[in-house]
């Protein structure tokens, strides 16, 4: 099973660095039936480790694994958009089969 | 630096933008630097932290988005920035904002520069920075999706390097030359302090300026000055990178090589005075020019002659007919002659060859034959900076110069407007003419100024035989020597408006 890994990068403990952590989580939740990792690091706080990334804006989700690295900027607040960009795997289709919590 | 206002300056130390500036861009504050593309932004933004380190040892950040870190530092070690050396000796530190190949980065939702402001704090505190260049602000907007989101967060990094308390640089795209200032606005935020720089063709010539638009509340030249790219120098505004107030006005006294021209102007040249001797072809300015020079050698001094008229053979056969052995002269390494077209470069590159050559060769004297030679390539304005430059080196050095002028309208004799606003910035101006009398023709000298004494204020004939030029008596009945038509009363008043005149 293909365990999924992303780096989230945000700026300070704010409104829109919650809410995309919250977006981030729910996806995976809603889309990988399996694990997945979700690391945070807070630009504010280590900004050398933006640089290494070459990060600009925040928040910025990058997908490590599996390969295509994938980025995608914003909070995610589109569901839809956000997981085709990160290009998680489609739900199927009966709602009934939704991924337990 | 110059009274007026409170806003402090931080000198850029970029040659001669300074003096454009009055003193530097204003102290802990951003300023835009606008231009086409090929305008210098990225070499402006670029000289603006390596001037920084070399002449006061001022640490800066270059955030650059749109060439790649490693590409500035390979253009730039070209020109003497060995931004590797500093960035391990900490004083320079990059934000590689620049796009990585093939990157697509999708934007769903809200977002904010966050990262990019911390990455700046980052290297502001980890190096001590004084100055910050961001390069440039167009790419962003093409990067980014929502021009109001980058707008606002550009302000907020604005204001963020002020609170940092560093001297920052945007440099933003033009569309056109004179054509509203930036591409998406960028001014909007930065309206206080605006540059744009120019990269035009004029008369068929490249002619990059660089003008100050605003600046906070502080004073600053207006206008466009010319400014070039040099290989050594870097960027490099004339006139005003060689104005430099020395004070001292020499009171010694040098031969003009023609005994009764000196005493014409009340005993010979000051040896800090920069001469123009102006009349049409064949009145005698090259030969005069020549005895000029030669009188250096006579007393061992060195001098330069510069032709932009004739080939060097042209000009040594032109010696020999008037008895005067300059090949001798240059072999004895006391006289250096360049012989240069004037369309071979622009006249900033003549002008920094020229400063060279005087650094180099350390001439007491210097001979431009003619100014007006340049005329055919530069604009008057361009011309006239030329003069203003290089009467600020030449004054500096004590290197006493005589240029010549020849008047575009062959047989006017004061010339264009152009040749009474260069005397505007000479010490003496000696005019040659010919005169029409009893049924023949005749050569005329005057001598129209000499700053700081008094002068003859006569017409005197020339004649020029095998043994060089020889100025006879007073010429009487003389009225209309200055032009076809025009008497000197009309010159006084219109020529030389905006000069000092004669004085006497």
């Amino acid at each position: 099973m293909t365990t999924y890994s992303f780096r989230l990068y945000v700026a300070g403990n704010t409104e829109r660095s919650k809410a995309a952590e919250v977006n981030l989580r729910f996806l995976c939740d809603a889309h990988l039936s399996g694990t997945y990792e979700v690391e945070v690091v807070d630009a504010a706080e280590r900004p050398d480790l933006a640089e290494e990334g070459r990060i600009l804006a925040t928040p910025t989700v990058i997908r490590l694994a599996p390969p295509p690295q994938r980025r995608v900027i914003g909070d995610l607040s589109d569901h839809d958009r956000a997981a085709v960009a990160l290009g998680l795997p489609v739900l199927e289709e009966p709602s009934s089969e939704r991924p337990r919590r | 630096m110059t009274g007026g206002g409170t806003i402090e300056r931080m000198p850029t130390g970029i040659n001669g933008f300074d003096h454009v500036a009055l003193g530097g861009l204003p102290a802990n504050r951003s300023t835009l630097v606008s231009g086409t593309t090929g305008s210098g932004k990225t070499l402006f933004a670029v000289e603006f932290l390596a001037r920084g380190i070399m002449r006061f040892n001022e640490p800066g950040v270059f955030v650059t988005f749109e060439e790649t870190a490693g590409h500035i530092r390979r253009n730039s070690a070209s020109l003497g920035f060995p931004i590797e050396r500093w960035e391990d000796e900490g004083k320079w530190a990059f934000v590689d904002a620049s796009t990585g190949i093939g990157e697509e980065e999708p934007t769903v939702g809200s977002y904010d520069l966050g990262a990019l402001v911390a990455r700046i704090q980052h290297a502001v505190r980890q190096t001590g920075a004084r100055r910050v260049a961001l390069d440039s602000l167009g790419a962003i907007f093409t990067r980014f999706t929502g021009v109001e989101t980058i707008r606002h967060e550009l302000v907020r990094i604005a204001s963020i390097l002020e609170t940092l308390g560093v001297t920052s640089m945007l440099t933003a795209e033009r569309p056109a030359e004179y054509d509203g200032v930036t591409r998406y606005g960028v001014e909007q935020f930065v309206l206080d302090n605006v540059i744009i720089l120019r990269n035009v063709l004029r008369q068929g010539r490249r002619n990059r300026t660089v003008e100050i638009v605003k600046f906070r509340g502080a004073p600053h030249r207006s206008g466009e000055w010319l400014f070039t790219i040099d290989p050594q120098d870097g960027i490099v505004v004339v006139p005003l990178a060689f104005l430099a107030s020395s004070g001292r006005a020499s009171s010694d006294r040098v031969s003009s090589g023609n005994t009764e021209l000196d005493e014409m102007c009340g005993g010979g040249f000051y040896r800090d005075a920069v001469v123009l001797m102006s009349g049409p072809t064949g009145t005698g300015k090259t030969l005069a020019g020549l005895r000029f020079a030669a009188t250096a050698f006579d007393a061992g001094e060195r001098s330069l002659f510069c032709t932009f008229d004739e080939t060097r053979e042209q000009l040594f056969r032109n010696a020999d007919g008037w008895g005067l052995d300059i090949r001798s002269m240059q072999a004895s390494g006391l006289l250096r002659v360049i012989s240069d077209y004037p369309e071979v470069a622009s006249p900033e590159d003549h002008f920094l060859q020229l400063r060279r050559a005087i650094e180099e060769f350390g001439p007491r004297r210097l001979v431009i034959d003619t100014l007006s030679a340049l005329e055919r390539v530069v604009t008057p304005r361009a011309l006239l900076d030329f003069v203003i430059a290089l009467g600020a080196v030449l004054r500096q050095n004590e290197i006493t110069t005589l240029l010549t002028a020849r008047p575009t309208g062959r047989i006017m004799a004061t010339g264009t407007p152009t040749t009474a606003e260069i005397a505007g910035f000479t010490d003496v101006w000696v005019l040659l003419q010919y005169v029409e009398r009893i049924g023949e023709i005749q050569r005329a000298i005057t001598v129209l100024q000499t700053r700081g004494s008094a002068h003859d204020q006569g017409i005197r004939q020339v004649t020029i035989d095998g043994t060089g030029m020889h100025i006879g008596e007073p010429l009487r009945g003389i009225s209309r020597i200055l032009t076809g038509d025009i008497s000197p009363a009309t010159l006084w008043t219109s020529g030389s408006e905006g000069t000092e005149g004669p004085s006497g």
